[in-house]
């Protein structure tokens, strides 16, 4: 589904991503996890294309479409999403007509018909219960006012009606409690399927308890260091990252 | 048109201007012209016209109005308000009254809404004691114009305790004429001790031609009393509008104004307003949208002159292309207004390189314990939320008309006719629709 060869990218000229292989099948869930600073959350923005993350070497491909030179929007809807790790707060866009653009969008994108505003209401309704979110939380303005816990479970509302084939989860655990980091990984594991994949970044082993990827990969200094299996995750856990870094350093 | 060129039209309708048999109307005409023939037009040597020059006026040449013209084909002028809601409507064209179009429904007693010329002959004395009472600054040109040649207008009375429930909404029409016209309608309110009355002034067009409306309008609230004022000046992108406001307001009275431009080659807005109670209030807020070559123009002051008074000011803005904004909001704390609130907010997106915005904030404090504030901010679209937005499958137009009607969206939406914002709303999506992009 996605394959990323020798992926180099730089912000402000600066290069963090140093050369990134990786190659996601539908149905696999994949963990990157690393230390700060190590190119994470640049991955995900390359992906989503961010303006000023700037593509200098290697390619990325999509369902076998080059996915660097589509605009944000056509990568949403070829079925690429980022969960937020800060989700954005617009004042004055109220969250129900948000999600409502969003989806039409995405659903003329697809070649699929829009849905009106009835048949928004009962999937929306439909996708709230699910995720134990209150309509309040649907009719103020786009993140605005909303804890943490509820910002992330807006990412996953909208996540589970736009129905990506890839998810990024970008530190989807930060600013979690444990109630909360439970809800919205049920509502993932609940969009698991043969069909599509995710992407998960994480600093700590703790989201992976409940997200459980088949594989493991250790970013550092702008290159994968290692990759294994979900075991990997829990050394990590006792040994931390400094052998990585020290060693992509030496 | 020159200042003589106004002069010109003077001489020319003297005879035909309302209320030339009323001595005191006829002195203060002309003493209002002779005050603009000695000022002239103002130009950007005046400290209050530094930012907004009237060449592209001078350049322009419009004709006085003369006799309505007789046949306009017209069955209704558009309103701002739902068609089923009952409510007061004056609908002038080219800036004379027509009775045709109006709806004259019946109004409480002690409540008078009618034109300028009807109350001419009607009740002189009581708009003698009225007319011009507000506006008495000097440096005024384009008062002093309207003064001088003021044709009609509406006039709204409220006795002691009269609440109009119903709004009120005075419509202009304009480049209706044969060919380009300048018109100076006149319009004034007086709410006596605790009545309340919505207005909502209406200014668009129907014709082809050019014009120019200069509006003068003068507000007094007594006691009480709670006038909410809006305006929406959706004028042709080839006429000009300057309008001056004075408004008093006495102790416990509130004065709610929100305009809304979004029409006009060249506007101005001036309003001034006296808190001259304690507890007077006022809200002055506005929102504009312009792009190609437009000009707006919002100057307001605000004079607190005893304790205990508050304002609040909000003026947002949408800049495109090479249009330019400019605000000016001064706000005076005299030296016996102690305890004043006054805050004012200047809030501007630009959304093209050359489109420019000038904010003058400024508050004149001579009192020592008062909390006031102002600011002014200009900027581009969040591009944090846009990005948001696009990841989500939004494309880039939808997602910035999303991000421009959200940034108006709040001062609209506080608005208390919300039966109004609607219209307004759809105005803002309107300007939106029409955006062309600029290769």
């Amino acid at each position: 589904m996605l394959e990323i060869k020798n992926l180099h990218a730089t912000v402000d000229g600066k290069e963090i991503l140093k050369g990134i292989d990786l190659t996601i099948n539908a149905g696999e869930i994949h963990a990157i996890m690393g230390p700060n600073g190590s190119g994470k959350s640049t991955l995900s923005y390359v992906l989503t294309g961010r303006e000023g993350y700037e593509v200098t070497e290697g390619e990325v491909l999509f369902k076998g479409k080059n996915l660097l030179e589509m605009e944000p929007d056509e990568r949403a809807g070829e079925g690429v999403f980022l969960a937020f790790q800060y989700p954005v707060e617009i004042p004055g866009v109220p969250n129900t007509t948000f999600l409502k653009e969003a989806l039409n969008s995405v659903r003329r994108y697809r070649g699929e018909g829009e849905l009106d505003a009835m048949q928004f209401v009962k999937l929306v309704r439909e996708k709230t219960k699910m995720l134990h979110m209150s309509d309040e939380m649907l009719k103020r303005a786009v993140n605005v006012g909303f804890s943490g816990g509820e910002k992330k479970r807006n990412e996953a509302l909208q996540m589970a009606l736009l129905e990506p084939a890839l998810a990024i989860l970008d530190e989807t655990d930060s600013g979690l409690d444990i109630d909360a980091l439970k809800t919205v990984a049920d509502s993932v594991n609940l969009l698991r399927g043969p069909d599509n994949a995710m992407l998960v970044i994480t600093h700590y082993q703790r989201l992976l308890e409940y997200i459980v990827p088949d594989h493991v990969h250790v970013l550092a200094q702008g290159k994968i260091q290692v990759s294994g299996g979900k075991e990997l995750a829990l050394e990590l856990e006792k040994s931390g990252y400094a052998e990585f870094t020290a060693n992509a350093a030496a | 048109m020159t200042t003589e060129t106004f002069t010109d039209h003077y001489s020319a309708l003297r005879d035909a201007l309302p209320g030339q048999d009323l001595p005191w109307l006829s002195r203060l005409r002309a003493g209002a012209l002779e005050q603009f023939a000695a000022a002239g037009l103002p130009t950007p040597r005046q400290e209050s016209w530094k930012y907004t020059s009237l060449r592209p006026l001078e350049k322009a040449g419009f004709g006085a109005t003369g006799a309505p013209r007789a046949c306009i084909s017209i069955d209704r002028a558009p309103s701002l308000l739902p068609s089923a809601s009952d409510h007061h409507r004056l609908v002038f064209v080219d800036g004379h009254y027509r009775a045709d179009l109006s709806t004259r429904a019946p109004l409480p007693e002690g409540a008078v809404l009618t034109t300028l010329r009807e109350m001419l002959g009607k009740d002189p004395a009581w708009l003698e004691e009225h007319l011009g009472a507000l506006a008495q600054d000097d440096s005024q040109a384009l008062m002093a114009l309207n003064t001088a040649m003021m044709m009609n207008g509406f006039v709204l009375r409220l006795a002691k305790g009269v609440t109009l429930h119903d709004p009120i909404e005075i419509v202009h029409l304009g480049g209706a004429g044969d060919g380009p016209l300048a018109y100076h309608p006149r319009n004034l309110v007086v709410l006596e001790s605790g009545s309340q009355a919505t207005l909502i002034e209406h200014y668009t067009h129907m014709g082809e031609q050019p014009y120019y409306t200069n509006i003068g309008t003068e507000v007094s609230l007594a006691e009480g009393a709670v006038l909410h004022h809006y305006k929406l000046q959706a004028e042709a992108l080839n006429a000009f509008h300057t309008a001056t406001v004075h408004a008093e307001v006495a102790a416990g009275a509130l004065y709610d104004a929100f305009g809304m431009t979004t029409g006009a080659r060249l506007s101005r807005n001036e309003i001034a307003v006296r808190l001259a109670g304690e507890e007077a209030n006022c809200h002055l807020n506005g929102a504009y949208l312009v792009r190609g070559e437009q000009h707006v123009d919002n100057t307001t002051k605000i004079d607190h002159l005893v304790p205990n008074t508050a304002c609040s000011e909000v003026f947002k803005g949408v800049i495109d292309d090479r249009a330019r904004a400019v605000f000016q909001g001064k706000i005076t704390v005299h030296r016996d207004a102690q305890h004043t609130n006054g805050h004012q907010l200047s809030k501007v997106l630009l959304l093209s390189d050359k489109a420019e915005i000038d904010a003058k904030p400024e508050l004149e404090i001579y009192a020592d314990d008062v909390a006031c504030s102002h600011g002014a901010t200009a900027g581009d679209l969040d591009h944090d939320a846009l990005f948001y937005l696009r990841a989500r499958g939004i494309p880039e137009e939808a997602a910035r008309a999303m991000l421009i009607e959200a940034f108006l969206a709040e001062s609209v939406q506080n608005i208390a006719a919300q039966g109004l914002c609607p219209a307004l709303m759809s105005s803002i999506g309107h300007w939106l629709a029409g955006r062309p992009r600029e290769a």
